[in-house]
């Protein structure tokens, strides 16, 4: 089942076992990339992908097994002994520090800067200075740093965790390319990510992790990931061909949309943007970063005033000063950041049954049994991973994501405004959350759902708006969303003519 | 230079809001002069020292509540081992305080990373700590003082080869401060240390992945934090010429001072310099209130309300450039 590999490869990790307490996080993880390759790491949450990036980045000991680098064992045991070994990694959450510099931040890793400039500008990042503070960078810009920052330690075994998440699509592209030069130089890079376009452009080989054990090391070829999804999935598990069954909903009537948005304008970047919103449907929002949907969403949640325009909620006017007062009308607000959402050191069932509780007129005692069965019911129907119900900062990321939505369908939601709710996570959790999205709507609920992926329009929404530059640019019904047309739209390339009716 | 007006406009703020109060001293107290300048840098050596330990762990994303236990330690060690000691022997009885303080830091630091009892926790635990020490060393407010120490922070600067008139002006306890902290900050700031000091206290996960040691680099925070202090303690014996057991109301002080310059007390952000020149505001401040024969009750609500008033208003400028 093992293709055959190089004579050496530059790291060789064999039966790495993990244990936190009772709970055995690794079990038999094995992992071989040799010069020249891109190795995929793939598997669903909880199957100790991150557990194994740590141990291999020196951030976490390992209790059994062996790891090779150049085929001898060298010692990982903190960050700075696995880049001496030559294992660089690039985290999900950028390791920047947010109150230095640039300057600063490289001298802390002992960067060289004229290498750094280089690969920045690889990378489509060619007017850094020096003096930005790192607080000061978009999220996108942060992970580029990042990248190039790792670059330019010339590692031996590059480490990219979800690189590509939260990239605009143009900065993807040259990623791709510049980790494929990377592999052709004669480097070694491991890849982890959920995307599987992305995944067959660039690897070699993909290694298969489920429960904590290696269970399948394929080379990369067209129609595998089928194959990748099954051993994700594991024996007798849904068949993973069936896409989110979506009910072809009748194109919404003359009837009185749930949420009216007109001529809505935020900030410096939300300039225009009008559309409705009707109950039962779920709308897609496509757009690069920085378009203006952040402030949209910021809008549509009260966590932000607008400037100009009219929102209306069952066609009446609504100004929002303050979150409850959309919460109080019946939008419900995910964010793409967990962190932002969650109350990380507080158990499940609080954070699920937050909201419920959460307003002024219910200060008071609180009616634990009717809390007890909404939020039951809540953590069955979203079949959240309960092993780890104290501290939600012990959840996986699917699982903390669940979470979230968990907390809006316990209390009935009837707008969920989804910012990118399946950023990071895993093919299955994804098709959960699909499933999820289109009960609600089913069941009378109205979904905004902005997604960085486009292939999602197709699986999760039944029509899309795209905004380029703060406007609307183009209105496309899901079965006709191919890529190309959505990214040309989220170029600016299409001016839709009846884009703002 | 707009760019060092921006990241440095605290700092600036501070320096334009001690020059207005010097002017309003001079206009309550006509005859407020060079003997007003000495008296209140003298006063204020201590708390600089203090505020200035305080400053470099809270950088460090840490807290210190044993700073003015600690510079009790140093006060009566030095004053012990001086008494009757000669001249030239207080030279190497100032050293051995400066150790002593050194290793307090570090032992503070040591036990926050190596019990990982939360620092807050472990700096209550060692002020009750070093206070009884000092106690033990000293019992009473005695001991003795090398006159040429004593000199160091008396009256006006006079250089070798320079007309009086020239330095006469600048207090030497302010000088002091100037040379002490210039000389243990500047290489540390310029250092990778500084620069690990403030990854540690800005983003630990980050700097640990950056590969910093997160231990290392607290217990060398805590520990110039206690060389710092054994500073404030040898300050209040040159001050005296005695020992000082009991703690002095340092500590709070010390927290105040760094609020109000402008460091972050969540970590990583600020410098030494704002907080040093907060000690001396809030050190004029009381001056001139007392000047104005206030009741010292209200002199305290008026140092309280200024504190909230000058951060609210650092808020809400920063709020603005970040709108723009």
């Amino acid at each position: 089942m093992i293709p055959p590999l190089p004579k050496t490869p530059l790291l060789d990790a064999r039966g790495v076992s993990k244990r936190f307490g009772a709970v055995a996080a690794l079990k038999d993880a094995s992992l071989q990339v040799g010069k020249g390759e891109v190795v995929a790491l793939m598997g669903a949450n909880g199957a100790g992908k991150s557990t194994l990036v740590k141990i291999l980045t020196g951030a976490l000991g390992h209790d059994g097994g062996q790891i090779l680098i150049h085929g001898r064992a060298q010692p990982i045991g903190s960050p700075r002994a696995a880049r001496r070994a030559g294992l660089v990694p690039v985290y999900q959450e950028p390791s920047l520090i947010p109150d230095l510099d640039l300057a600063q931040n490289l001298a802390l890793g002992a960067t060289p800067v004229g290498a750094f400039r280089h690969w920045a500008a690889q990378l489509g990042l060619p007017d850094l200075t020096l003096d930005t503070m790192i607080n000061r960078l978009p999220l996108a810009s942060l992970r580029i740093v990042d990248l190039a920052r790792a670059l330019a330690a010339e590692p031996d075994v590059l480490l990219l965790d979800e690189m590509t998440a939260a990239l605009p699509a143009d900065l993807v592209h040259r990623v791709l390319s510049v980790v494929r030069a990377q592999a052709d130089a004669g480097r070694a890079v491991i890849y982890i990510s959920h995307r599987f376009t992305e995944i067959s452009a660039l690897c070699d080989r993909a290694t298969v992790l489920r429960d904590g054990v290696t269970v399948g090391d394929l080379p990369i070829k067209p129609g595998v990931e089928e194959r990748i999804v099954d051993l994700m999935l594991g024996e007798g598990a849904i068949s993973a061909s069936a896409s989110a069954a979506r009910t072809q909903t009748p194109a919404p009537t003359g009837a009185r949309p749930r949420l009216c948005v007109r001529a809505l304008a935020a900030g410096t970047k939300l300039t225009d943007v009008s559309f409705d919103l009707h109950a039962g449907e779920v709308l897609g929002v496509v757009a690069l970063e920085g378009q203006g949907q952040d402030e949209l969403f910021a809008v549509l949640a009260g966590a932000r005033k607008a400037l100009r325009g009219a929102v209306q909620v069952n066609g009446a006017a609504v100004q929002f000063a303050h979150p409850a007062d959309a919460i109080a009308m019946g939008l419900s607000f995910v964010p793409g950041e967990r962190a932002h959402a969650l109350l990380m050191q507080r158990s499940v069932r609080e954070n699920i049954a937050l909201p419920l509780i959460a307003a002024p007129r219910n200060w008071g005692p609180i009616n634990m049994a009717a809390e007890a069965v909404q939020v039951s019911a809540a953590i069955a129907r979203l079949q959240i991973d309960t092993r780890a119900m104290g501290e939600v900062q012990r959840l996986s990321g699917g699982n903390q994501q669940k979470v979230t939505i968990a907390r809006w369908v316990a209390k009935g939601a009837e707008t969920l405004l989804l910012l990118d709710p399946t950023r990071g996570i895993d093919v299955r959790t994804k098709r959960q959350i699909y499933d999820l999205v289109r009960d609600l709507a089913d069941q009378g609920a109205a979904v905004l759902y902005y997604t960085s992926e486009l292939a999602e329009i197709r699986m999760a929404c039944d029509r899309a708006i795209v905004i380029f530059g703060g406007r609307v640019v183009d209105k496309i019904e899901a079965a006709d969303a191919d890529d190309a047309r959505l990214m040309r739209a989220a170029y600016g390339l299409t001016e839709a003519e009846g884009a703002a009716r | 230079m707009s760019r060092f007006a921006q990241k440095n406009g605290w700092t600036l703020g501070l320096a334009a809001l001690f020059a207005g109060l010097l002017i309003a001293t001079k206009l309550i107290q006509p005859g407020f002069g060079l003997s007003g300048l000495d008296s209140l840098a003298r006063a204020a050596l201590p708390f600089a020292f203090a505020t200035a330990a305080m400053t470099v762990v809270v950088l460090a994303g840490g807290i210190d509540l044993s700073v003015a236990s600690m510079m009790a330690v140093a006060s009566v060690s030095g004053a012990r081992l001086m008494e009757g000691a000669s001249e030239a022997e207080a030279a190497g009885i100032v050293g051995l305080v400066l150790l002593v303080g050194l290793a307090m830091g570090a032992i503070n630091g040591a036990l926050i990373v190596l019990t990982r009892v939360p620092d807050i926790v472990v700096t209550l635990s060692m002020l009750f700590v070093w206070e009884g020490t000092a106690l033990l060393i000293l019992q009473g407010p005695e001991g003795g003082c090398a006159i040429w120490l004593r000199d160091l922070i008396l009256g006006g600067l006079s250089l070798p080869f320079v007309p009086g008139a020239l330095t006469e002006w600048l207090p030497k306890a302010a000088v002091l401060v100037a040379v002490v902290l210039a000389v243990v900050w500047v290489p540390v700031a310029r250092s990778k240390l500084g620069l690990s000091i403030y990854a540690v206290g800005s983003d630990p996960l980050a700097a640990f992945r950056s590969g910093v040691s997160l231990g290392r680099t607290r217990i060398a925070a805590y520990a110039i934090a206690g060389l710092l202090a054994a500073f404030g303690g040898l300050s209040l014996t040159m001050a005296t010429g005695i020992g000082a057991p009991i703690p002095g109301p340092y500590l709070m002080a010390a927290v105040a001072a760094v609020v109000l310059g402008g460091v972050a007390l969540t970590g990583g952000k600020g410098g030494l310099l704002g907080p040093i020149l907060a000690v001396f505001v809030l050190r004029l401040v009381r001056m001139d209130l007392t000047l104005l024969s206030v009741d010292p009750n209200v002199t305290t609500i008026i140092e309280g309300t200024i504190m909230v008033i000058v951060v609210m208003m650092g808020g809400l400028l920063a709020a603005r450039e970040r709108g723009r």
